[in-house]
């Protein structure tokens, strides 16, 4: 058993994008403060701190939860990955962004950008669950988030995009191909060949 | 919004977590998942002493068939259930209730058990536990007793759950053949709390509809076979036994007028 008694700082150690980290915090500590304050990863934004705007979203063991509705004591000894390491294992692109980055990037999903990291965190978790999903399960998965600059229709492309990418389908699959310099971007050309040869196929 | 002060305990199994409850008296609370109790600690509308956090409790972690129901332990996340394979065919009621239960990322991380101890009157599981006859099984250091769903709701937020008491598991009855199940809810956004929010059982002999979100508590009723016109006006009597009120969300008249309406369409629903 652990027992923590109130008001004493303890420090605990956590593995932040693949990198164990410690710092020092109190039992009330939420997570949220805990990896913005003691840690330094800025990434994660606090918006709400109440469970309702979703900004604080990261990857506990994989999973998508809100970071304000835990305390950084629970963290202990888990995986946590935020923004700062999106990337890290399928850095591709100019800046070195990842598909789903790039994909936000490209479908202007994003405007002020407060709400996009939480955003992120619960796309990844969710499209390495459900690679193929519909708009209407994007869209329920969205709902735990509140954007209030973009609105949701990019971002919604955007998630779509990426899933479609993915599972190497062509871009053209959906709707971001039917505004100019959008289609093929990020599949490359060879994909889209590939499909122009298989319509080729059905034609003959 | 940060959290008042508190002493905080993880302990390893059950049995800890149960002896620490007793010794810690009636300002202790249970952290499962907190997707309700961090913000009400956050907003400091509870400010509890002591904090035992059972949500690594590999002992409470589980979700199985068992004599006739899934059987679901204390730290089980939402998701956990939500995701599993054949749960279509196991509880087809929470399967259709589980995409209104708040979002993805809360489900997640907050319990079954959770939501069942909590015992908000708009929440899906425990109006789906009514709906379906489950049971809650409580554990304290003295021993363990189950509950009828019909027992353990008994209020706003008020339970059958005694203070020494942790809701363990909770038990919703596997499918039956001839039975057809359908679940109906309306919010002001997706993922908000339900106006109203209905289950329906059908079964060759008889109605059980539940209704969550508009009486202090889940509300279940039972019907034989009726008519269609008696139908109507059976769910409009349990409509206006349901003692809806005013509130900023929506008018007495507009609630009873939604548990006519879902109530006819999940009955329908199920039906078809």
């Amino acid at each position: 058993m652990k027992t923590y008694q109130k008001n004493d700082v303890v420090r605990i150690e956590l593995v932040l994008n693949g990198q164990r980290r410690s710092g020092t915090c109190e039992s009330r500590t939420l997570l949220s403060d805990f990896l913005r304050h003691e840690l330094g990863a800025t990434g994660t934004h606090v918006g709400c701190e109440h469970g309702v705007c979703g900004a604080c979203t990261v990857r506990v063991d994989g999973v998508a939860s809100r970071t304000c509705l835990s305390l950084a004591v629970q963290a202990e000894g888990r995986s946590i990955e935020t923004v700062e390491g999106l990337n890290r294992e399928q850095a591709r692109g100019q800046e070195g962004l990842s598909d789903l980055q790039e994909a936000f990037r490209r479908n202007h999903a994003l405007q002020c950008g407060f709400c996009t990291a939480g955003i992120l965190m619960s796309s990844a978790d969710y499209l390495a669950r459900k690679p193929d999903p519909s708009e209407q399960e994007v869209r329920e998965m969205l709902s735990g988030h509140l954007c209030r600059c973009t609105g949701y229709t990019n971002i919604v492309k955007a998630v779509m995009e990426t899933a479609v990418a993915r599972l190497g389908r062509p871009v053209g699959a959906t709707p971001a191909a039917d505004q100019p310099g959008h289609a093929g971007v990020e599949v490359g050309i060879g994909v889209e060949v590939e499909a122009a040869a298989q319509s080729k196929l059905v034609s003959a | 919004m940060k959290p008042q002060a508190f002493d905080y305990a993880r302990p390893d199994n059950a049995a800890e977590a149960v002896a620490l409850l007793a010794d810690a008296g009636e300002d202790a609370r249970i952290l499962a998942g907190g997707q309700s109790l961090m913000a009400v600690l956050n907003l400091r509308l509870a400010q509890p002493s002591v904090l035992i956090d059972i949500s690594r409790v590999p002992d409470l972690d589980y979700v199985r068939p068992d004599a006739g129901m899934l059987a679901i332990g204390a730290a089980a996340t939402q998701g956990s259930v939500e995701w599993r394979a054949g749960l279509a065919a196991e509880v087809p009621l929470l399967a259709q209730a589980f995409p209104h239960i708040s979002h993805f990322q809360i489900r997640n991380r907050g319990t079954v058990c959770g939501s069942i101890a909590h015992a908000d009157p708009s929440a899906e599981l425990p109006l789906c536990l009514l709906a379906l006859g489950g049971q809650v099984v409580l554990r304290s250091r003295a021993g363990r007793r189950t509950v009828a769903a019909d027992d353990f709701f008994q209020g706003m937020l008020m339970t059958a759950r005694r203070p020494d008491e942790l809701v363990e598991e909770v038990r919703y009855p596997l499918a039956e053949p001839g039975l057809r199940y359908a679940f109906e809810e309306f919010a002001g956004r997706h993922g908000d709390f339900a106006l109203c929010a209905v289950a329906a059982v059908v079964r060759p002999d008889g109605i059980r509809l539940a209704v969550g979100g508009v009486s202090d508590r889940p509300r279940v009723k039972s019907w034989a076979c009726l008519s269609r016109t008696d139908l109507d006006a059976a769910i409009n009597d349990f409509a206006w036994e349901l003692g809806a009120r005013d509130d900023h969300h929506a008018s007495a008249k507009f609630r009873r007028q939604l548990v006519r309406h879902m109530g006819r369409t999940a009955i329908d629903k199920a039906m078809s």
